[in-house]
């Protein structure tokens, strides 16, 4: 079984108002401490017969690593594993970060997968959320990434934003899909406690429930149209280029998780990795806890593979099957659920109410 | 002991009157129980009856008492429920007196349950001994309680003592009262045995425990003693009486005492209240008067709202019948709510203590549906049914003739408030009787009201509708032809059967409107949306709708954390938990509890 290793780079120039996200302020000296701690790890759980076909920089804002250190860090992984010649290798960028000698560094390291943080394609929008970049930085960055060579290039869509509408939802869709993009992540905003947006103010601007479902459908509606087919809950890409990183997540494969926060699901366990970067740095190797004994059982894996278009095969559920047909006909009728007799895959209506749809299938 | 030293006396009072407050003074003033053993309200002993202030079941207390006239006088306080719904067990308490105190608060007056009961105690001839209470209060007016006493009831009462029981003053008046007005009970104790059960209850070491008035005659450890109505033989262990705390066996009890006796009973179903105790060897000729069974008035299915929870709710009522011989229960299957129990009460009040009691003492999470009466259905082919349960109502097509029960309501109030009185019985399809005047500012009305419109909520509604001034009471009145359908309530198109109830043609339409309102206010918005409908036959009168949820909340598993979406999932599967899946509908608990309290 191959693997996929997940590197959590914790620092962030700014942080965006809405992100509850584990991240930390960025010095080139934590920086290089934190380096140099990534690769220790790496070593600790180095397994040379170890096949690794997917490798994810995720954040945070990882392009606040100088290249050097991340091809130090894919250099490591390469000598403690086997690194498989034609893995994933994704990088999450900030727009800001991307310059084209940037990019073209990224891509002489081995980078060959970028995963832009765009969220929106007018400015206002991208003010209220507290990016640092506008739409037209965001769209020098992509274009700058396909010059440099990148031919898989992911860009980041938030809807239901505050005053969003569908107008301003297709403008940024339409603006987004003219890009030399391949790939779309697409989140409903959800309001972290705690968070600058946990607050009336942000609160009583959000679209309500109705008008947001209709975001997410006409969202769904408008990529699709755009050749960017969905095949997840927030994924949705052209022909081969799904994400084949974030899969192992819903198809509860491999994947360790290397940094602060980061989490794994490694050699039948899932652990997280302590959220804090002093102790991350200091200590010979990271500090976990581990969440699940035994992960993917039934309710998690049927979870998980309902997440995604493909769906799940009636074959995997074994002595649940029975109940999972009998459930089914009212979903099928109100257009939550599709079944051929051999799988069962959520509509777009249904992925909008996936937890409920989820429930009422495997309780 | 002489029987002319013997006072048998029972005090009637309106709840928070200070029927209790009255009683633990005179335990004390009596010594009956050391100052230092005193706890606040020492008769009643069960936690609802304290937080209540009502007194569930009746106890008999022995006190000695040294009068001023020098000599030493036994007293028997024989506790009495205060409540209408106990009514039965309330007149066999009073045929084991002589006397009954009427306690009347200072400043409210007479009560509807105080009437109700001291016309009862004068029908067995007892001597009613007014006493005022509450005299400490500020808005305290005794003179005018008096004379209310004296208009209403017709019983002397200007020389009533003006006491309190709180502060403790005065409280030698009224044992002196009792003394010199009340009479000394009668009998021989040479005839055959005869006495009178007025109360048992379950011992889990000496069986059942009856208490008694031995009216002829006398009973003694090691006879043989045969209750008349069950001819059920048992062998006397223990015969004495209660102090404040203890049972005291003293070997035997003859005519005029009241008391215990432990025969090693070992169900109280042998030992219904009003029943005569007699000698299995040489028996009296015939039994006291008054004795019936207790029949439920009330019927309402109870189910543990986690269908695991059966077989305790199952142990909790048979635990609560060894104590109450007038609550009936049977298993019930309903389609929504699983496995439970039609359980039969002899009122509203009953039916709630119970309820309580399984919720607090047995620590049980509970489903009730609504409550129903009996009715009394003749069918086409001759046949007569009693129904209690809305799922057996037969097909209107093979009924010739459908009943249902009425009551005599009293309800006692400030005049101010007859107009939404007399708006809430109308409502209520009551029948006016008559209204009079206590004093200037109190009325007392009488109507007749079906019985199942008052088990609903109807107090409840003539509380909040008299700011809580208004006092009610009622006793039945047997039979008479109604209009009658069985209204159906529909979730997704399926009949619930646990909210199916029987009503009144008029009254159809409005409810099924309210319930269709409540449940849609209860049924959360959910994945499918939820029709409800509430039909008569086939006909749909009452429609609403709960929408779809249209999009739950999406929790993002970035970077492989997937622990959100599992708490997210735990807490989902929780919740269902308290939901009854009723085909795609999740119904909570709330909503099936929600139709039992409309106008509230």
């Amino acid at each position: 079984m191959t693997l996929g290793i997940y590197i959590h780079v914790p620092f962030c120039g700014k942080k965006c108002a809405y992100c509850d996200f584990y991240s930390v302020g960025w010095t080139k000296q934590r920086a290089e401490d934190y380096t140099e701690a990534v690769l220790r790890n790496i070593r600790h759980y180095s397994d040379k017969a170890q096949t690794v076909d997917t490798v994810y920089f995720g954040g945070g804002t990882p392009s606040l690593l100088t290249t050097a250190q991340l091809q130090s860090i894919i250099n490591e992984i390469n000598g403690s594993f086997a690194l498989d010649g034609a893995a994933e290798i994704t990088i999450e960028a900030n727009p800001c970060t991307l310059t084209p000698q940037k990019l073209s560094e990224l891509r002489s390291i081995g980078v060959n997968r970028l995963s832009v943080g765009v969220q929106s394609m007018r400015d206002e929008e991208l003010r209220v959320l507290g990016r640092v970049h506008t739409a037209e930085r965001a769209e020098q960055a992509v274009l700058d990434a396909a010059a440099a060579g990148f031919g898989n290039i992911s860009c980041d869509l938030m809807i239901a934003l505050p005053d969003q509408t569908a107008e301003s939802l297709r403008y940024s869709i339409e603006r987004m899909t003219a890009l030399p993009v391949q790939h779309i992540s697409a989140y409903i905003l959800k309001i972290e406690e705690g968070t600058p947006f946990d607050c009336e103010e942000i609160r009583g601007r959000l679209p309500d429930e109705e008008t947001s479902a209709e975001l997410y459908l006409e969202m769904v509606r408008l990529l699709e149209e755009r050749g960017f087919a969905q095949y997840e809950v927030s994924n949705f890409a052209k022909e081969g280029f799904e994400s084949r990183h974030n899969c192992r997540y819903w198809k509860c494969l491999d994947y360790l998780g290397i940094g602060p926060a980061a989490h794994s699901c490694y050699k039948g366990k899932r652990f997280a990795a302590e959220r804090d970067i002093d102790g991350f740095i200091a200590a010979p190797f990271q500090k976990v806890t581990v969440t699940d004994e035994a992960p993917c059982g039934f309710e998690e894996f049927a979870m998980l593979r309902l997440r995604l278009r493909e769906g799940l095969s009636l074959c995997d559920v074994g002595e649940h099957r029975a109940e999972i047909m009998k459930k089914l006909p009212p979903l099928v009728k109100e257009g939550y659920a599709q079944t051929d007799g051999e799988r069962v895959w959520l509509t777009a209506k249904g992925f909008l109410m996936s937890n409920s749809v989820i429930e009422y299938l495997i309780f | 002991m002489a029987n002319d030293k013997i006072r048998n006396f029972c005090i009637i009072a309106h709840i928070d009157h200070g029927k209790s407050t009255l009683a633990d003074r005179i335990l004390e003033k009596t010594e009956t129980v050391a100052i230092r053993d005193m706890e606040d309200q020492l008769l009643d002993n069960m936690d609802i009856e304290r937080e209540r202030g009502i007194t569930i079941k009746a106890r008999a207390v022995r006190l000695k008492y040294t009068a001023q006239d020098g000599e030493d006088y036994i007293f028997n306080l024989i506790d009495t429920p205060g409540h209408v719904d106990f009514n039965y067990e309330v007149s066999r308490s009073l045929a084991a007196c002589e006397g009954a105190i009427l306690v009347v608060d200072a400043s409210q007056g007479i009560e509807a349950q105080t009437l109700a009961n001291t016309y009862l105690a004068i029908e067995h001839d007892l001597e009613v001994v007014p006493v005022v209470n509450k005299i400490d209060l500020p808005s305290a007016d005794p003179e005018r309680v008096c004379s209310e006493v004296e208009n209403v009831i017709g019983i002397p009462a200007m020389d009533a003592p003006r006491i309190s029981a709180k502060m403790g003053t005065n409280i030698e008046a009224v044992l002196e009262k009792i003394v010199t007005d009340i009479p000394a009970p009668k009998g021989d104790p040479e005839k055959p045995l005869k006495a009178l059960i007025f109360d048992s209850y379950y011992d889990s070491y000496k069986g059942v425990i009856i208490y008694v008035r031995v009216k002829e005659g006398r009973v003694k450890v090691g006879d043989n003693i045969r209750l008349m109505a069950t001819g059920a033989v048992f062998n006397v262990v223990e015969a004495g009486f209660m102090d404040a705390t203890n049972l005291v066996n003293n070997g035997s009890l003859e005519a005029g005492e009241v008391g215990y006796i432990a025969a090693s009973i070992k169900s109280i179903g042998d030992t219904q209240v009003g029943d005569t105790v007699t000698n299995d060897e040489f028996p009296c000729d015939e039994p006291l008067p008054g004795y019936r069974k207790v029949n439920p008035m009330v019927f309402s299915g109870i189910y543990p709202a986690d269908g695991a929870k059966y077989g305790d709710l199952r142990d909790a009522l048979e635990k609560l019948q060894l104590n109450d011989a007038s609550l009936s229960f049977e298993p019930e299957t309903s389609v929504a709510l699983g496995f439970g129990f039609r359980c039969g009460f002899l009122g509203l009040l009953h039916m709630e203590i119970i309820q309580e009691r399984l919720e607090r003492e047995y620590n049980l999470d509970l489903i009730t549906t609504a409550p129903s009466v009996i009715y009394k259905v003749t069918m086409t082919n001759g046949e007569v049914q009693y129904i209690d349960n809305p799922t057996n109502y037969p097909d209107p097509a093979l009924i010739q003739v459908a009943e249902e029960p009425m009551v005599k309501a009293s309800i006692l109030a400030p005049s101010d408030y007859v107009g939404n009185i007399m708006e809430l019985c109308q409502d209520r399809r009551g029948v006016f009787k008559d209204m009079k005047y206590l004093d200037d500012t109190r009325v007392e009305l009488h109507y007749e009201l079906p019985l199942n419109e008052i088990v609903y909520d109807f107090f409840d509604v003539l509380k909040s509708r008299t700011k809580g001034y208004a006092s009610f009471d009622y006793e039945m009145m047997g039979y008479v032809p109604s209009k009658l359908v069985k209204l159906d309530i529909l979730l997704n198109g399926d009949v619930v059967d646990a909210l199916s109830f029987i009503i009144h043609t008029d009254k159809a339409y409005g409810r099924a409107r309210k319930i269709a309102e409540k449940l849609k206010e209860n049924i959360p918005r959910q994945l499918f949306e939820v029709p409800i409908q509430a039909a008569i036959g086939g006909k749909i009168i009452a429609r609403e709708t709960v929408k779809a949820v249209r999009k739950d909340v999406l929790a993002k598993c970035y970077g492989g954390d997937i622990t959100r979406k599992k708490k997210l999932l735990e807490k989902q599967k929780e919740g269902k938990k308290r939901m009854r899946q009723l085909g795609t509908v999740e119904v909570p608990q709330e909503a099936f509890m929600s139709v039992l309290k409309l106008d509230s």
